[in-house]
């Protein structure tokens, strides 16, 4: 596959000071759904403004098949935009609405009747052609934007957070919709969501970012399986993150013992991050473990027990199907693949 | 783009304050010429302050934008109660009359309270004067309370009022708790709203005046109607300097407070 | 609960005090001296035509250059950050809270024959020119006294337009202009239109501006009326038919504006 758009040094310093992107790198390939995933002010919505053209970098470039686009005007550019809060146009009405774009472009009648029609097709609002769009609901407010967006037939489309406003039940079923019109249109989706679990239903990509830097790049299960660091570890998905270090290759100790484990490649008693996932952890009796702790907290979470118990220098996150009272001292055991040795990031 | 809108901005704003900035400076010319500064002096602001007409008509007018301010917010505020309980029909008409003095142009109104109080002067003995004048400002001022009032009754949860009575509230208490506190604002800034337009009419105090009692504006106009009169000048800079000073305290004010609700 | 008995009293002044003295402008437009029906008085209004042209036009071309200057105005303020818009704002307004005539004082002492304009461009050997009690002179004391008028209701439309619909028809396809027109200005039409009323209004009626930038020669409905009550020409019949005819006029712009308006727009 082929990279659509390129990002090279991209860095933007906001008038205070404030440095909202650090050199950020980052290509993405056609056809693919690339979701970039972070906490809020973390940069992705200023890299998503970049790439559709609403804000200028401080300094790097921006490449669009290949050609750098700098200072091109967003009604300029093949890329569209599926807005926050949606962004429609009051004034008009649904078809209005989605007819739009088509309008600015001074496409021929026929034309725009039959694109229009095709896309209230695909997002299922046939019949709601007249209808004001402050007299829809969310969902269907959020159609009309995804509509209105894709009727332009642009090779990208950026979407940002696009679901935050819709509860629970509705995100669910738009996320599969959304992943399926992308996959039958063969576009590009840049999509930018704070919700982890989002994040990996959805996406081919997913860019973890943090502090106007990226994080990790990589595909959910990656990410998912094998976070770069204490960060990513944390944010995608409950860890457990405790101080330790590496006295030799495949050795780990933390809490006041050593651990086999399967990374290598760290410097003599480097100090590293112990990631260990909630549930890596199995119950066993306390005389035959390293690690004991007495359970402090039990709360049923649907599928598993989410137990809080309290070590002696750290309290662990457990899940697991079988639960322990509280206040019974309790031994953990941990597989040595499960325990992910992480460098210490720098900030 | 953003610093041609600067620039623009800055031309409006040229624009509209360069007038009284002459006036200011002129305010302490030595002279009585409009268009050469010959030198500092006070004089005009001791004349002015000794000009007993001028000192009586600004007693006078702030006399009567105060009672007229005070009388149109209790009766406007009775009335906006009313107002609110009433049917759609009544409401609709009561409405429409109450915008009349807003939507037409002050001199219609001006005239026509002269046309009443010319019938009036005729056959009840009335003189044109202090009354006539606190009656028309009154006139003009409700409106503008009861217009500050009605939205917040539309704002206001409906069963506001019912569970007071709920709790225990007969209808006069439920009312003073829940109902008065709730239109509170909407009574003050209507009040504020009938102060200042009192303060500042010229229109219909014009038509409405005697000689025996003016309000300032009328006094200014009378002033305008002489060729030269630089006490005008000292006059508009001291009110510049008054509505600025109130203006940036207001401003402090309103800043402390949000200050205060995001702390 | 019987509220609606504590507006009695309101009730009773509004008779007395707005809806009777306007039923009186109407009585006494269609009666004569002695008390008897006429339609004279409405048939007089008719030798003025050339003045209510004269006040019609010179107040469209005031509210016409007042809606051209305030919408960047308006549109700037409303895209500034939060704080700086009330700052902004209040210095916009500011000028307002000078009395209106102390205001058109001003462009009097500016714009006389010995005024500060003119002695500017006697020093540069221009003129004198004759700037005072010109129709110009009128129009620009109307754009003056009225532009506030038109700033704030276009502002407080502005402001409610979100950013991102702005920037949604930037990504749509729309250059500046094309957004200006297909978007800010049909979001913005309800400001437009009650910035047009409420400058137009005391445009056409006033008397204080065109007496005192206008000269003799400028005469405006306003002057005829004030002329039929406080002047020499003292006729309150004649003066109650002008009266009426401008609320007529007025009556009319305003029904063809409000076909303009937007009756169940909301804003999202």
């Amino acid at each position: 596959m082929e990279n659509i758009i390129n990002l090279k040094d991209i860095e933007v310093v906001f008038e205070d000071g404030e440095r909202i992107l650090k050199k950020i790198n980052l290509d993405i390939k056609d056809k693919e759904f690339v979701t970039f995933l972070g906490p809020s002010g973390c940069g992705k919505t200023t890299t998503l403004r970049i790439i559709g053209g609403f804000l200028e970098p401080t300094s790097g470039d921006v490449f669009f098949e290949g050609k750098r686009i700098n200072g091109l005007p967003p009604y300029k550019r093949n890329v569209n935009t599926v807005f926050q809060r949606y962004a429609l146009f009051p004034h008009l009405n649904v078809y209005e609405n989605i007819a739009f774009g088509l309008k600015v472009k001074k496409l021929p009648d026929k034309e725009i009747v039959r694109r229009v029609g095709e896309m209230l097709e695909l997002v299922n609002l046939k019949g709601f052609e007249k209808r004001s769009v402050s007299r829809l609901s969310g969902g269907q407010q959020q159609r009309v934007a995804i509509a209105r967006a894709l009727v332009n037939h642009p090779k990208v489309l950026l979407l940002d957070e696009p679901l935050g406003a819709l509860d629970l039940k509705l995100r669910k079923e738009m996320q599969v919709e959304l992943r399926k019109i992308q996959q039958a249109l063969e576009l590009t989706f840049i999509y930018v969501t704070h919700d982890q679990e989002e994040a990996l239903t959805m996406s081919d990509t997913v860019v973890v970012m943090n502090n106007g830097n990226i994080q990790q790049i990589g595909s959910p299960t990656d990410i998912y399986n094998e976070p770069v660091n204490a960060f990513v570890a944390d944010f995608i998905g409950e860890s457990n993150i405790i101080n330790g270090i590496m006295p030799e290759d495949c050795v780990a100790e933390f809490s006041g013992h050593r651990f086999e484990c399967v990374d290598k490649g760290f410097a003599k008693n480097e100090r590293v991050d112990v990631v260990i996932r909630p549930e890596d952890i199995k119950i066993i009796p306390p005389e035959k473990a390293k690690l004991t702790g007495i359970v402090e907290s039990v709360v049923f979470k649907g599928v598993h027990y989410e137990m809080t118990v309290d070590g002696m220098e750290h309290k662990w996150i457990i899940h697991s199907t079988l639960h322990e009272p509280v206040g019974t001292m309790i031994g953990m055991d941990i597989a040595p693949f499960d325990i992910h040795i992480m460098k210490k990031s720098e900030e | 783009m953003k610093k041609l809108g600067k620039i623009y901005l800055a031309l409006v704003l040229f624009f509209l304050y360069i007038p009284i900035f002459v006036l200011i400076v002129f305010s302490f010319n030595e002279s009585k010429s409009r268009s050469v500064f010959s030198g500092f002096t006070l004089d005009w602001y001791r004349k002015l302050f000794q000009n007993d007409i001028i000192i009586s008509s600004l007693v006078n007018t702030i006399i009567i934008a105060v009672l007229a301010s005070i009388i149109s917010t209790v009766l406007g505020t009775l009335a906006a109660i009313g107002i609110n309980g009433m049917r759609k029909v009544p409401k609709a008409v009561v409405m429409n009359i109450t915008n009349m003095p807003i939507i037409n142009p002050e001199i219609v109104t001006g005239v026509s309270l002269m046309l009443l109080f010319v019938f009036f002067a005729a056959r009840m003995n009335l003189e044109f004067g202090f009354v006539t004048l606190l009656i028309a400002h009154i006139t003009f001022d409700v409106p503008y309370v009861i217009l500050n009032i009605m939205p917040k009754f539309r704002q206001m949860d409906p069963h506001l009022y019912e569970a007071a009575q709920d709790l225990g509230c007969n209808p006069f208490s439920a009312f003073i708790k829940v109902v008065l506190p709730e239109i509170m604002p909407g009574v003050v800034s209507g009040f504020l709203m009938a102060f200042t337009y009192s303060l500042d009419d010229f229109v219909i105090s014009y038509f409405t005046s005697g000689s025996s009692s003016q309000t300032l504006p009328v006094t200014i106009y009378s002033m305008t109607r002489r060729k030269v009169s630089p006490e005008i000048n000292a006059l508009s800079t001291i009110i510049f300097g008054v509505v600025v000073i109130i203006l940036i305290v207001k401003n402090v004010i309103e800043l402390r407070q949000m200050k205060k609700k995001e702390a | 609960m019987k509220t609606k008995w504590v507006s009695a009293p309101y009730l009773v002044w509004m008779t007395v005090f707005i809806a009777v003295p306007l039923l009186m402008i109407a009585v006494f437009a269609f009666t004569s001296n002695d008390g008897g029906f006429t339609i004279k008085n409405i048939q007089d209004v008719g030798q003025y035509a050339n003045i209510f042209f004269r006040s019609i036009w010179l107040s469209v071309i005031a509210t016409a250059i007042c809606l051209v200057m305030a919408y960047p105005v308006s549109f700037i303020l409303s895209r500034m950050e939060k704080h700086r818009q009330a700052t902004m704002l209040m210095i916009v307004m500011l000028p307002m809270w000078m009395n209106f005539l102390l205001r058109t004082y001003a462009w009097m002492t500016l714009l006389g024959n010995n005024g500060v304009i003119n002695h500017l461009l006697g020093l540069i050997g221009i003129g004198p020119l004759k700037l005072i009690n010109t129709s110009g002179a009128v129009v620009l004391g109307m754009v003056y006294n009225y532009l506030p008028f038109m700033i704030l209701p276009l502002y407080s439309v502005m402001v409610k337009i979100d950013k991102s619909v702005i920037e949604a028809a930037s990504d749509l396809g729309c250059g500046s202009f094309a957004t200006l027109f297909r978007v800010i200005v049909p979001l913005s039409l309800p400001g437009i239109t009650s910035g047009i009323t409420m400058v137009f209004v005391p445009a056409i009626s006033t008397f204080i501006i065109s007496r005192m930038l206008g000269g003799g020669s400028n005469l405006l409905i306003g002057d005829l009326i004030e002329m039929q009550f406080l002047g020499n020409a003292y006729n309150p019949h004649l003066g109650a038919a002008i009266s009426l005819v401008l609320m007529v006029i007025i009556l009319v712009i305003m029904t063809v504006m409000n076909q303009f308006s937007p009756d169940d727009q909301v804003l999202i």
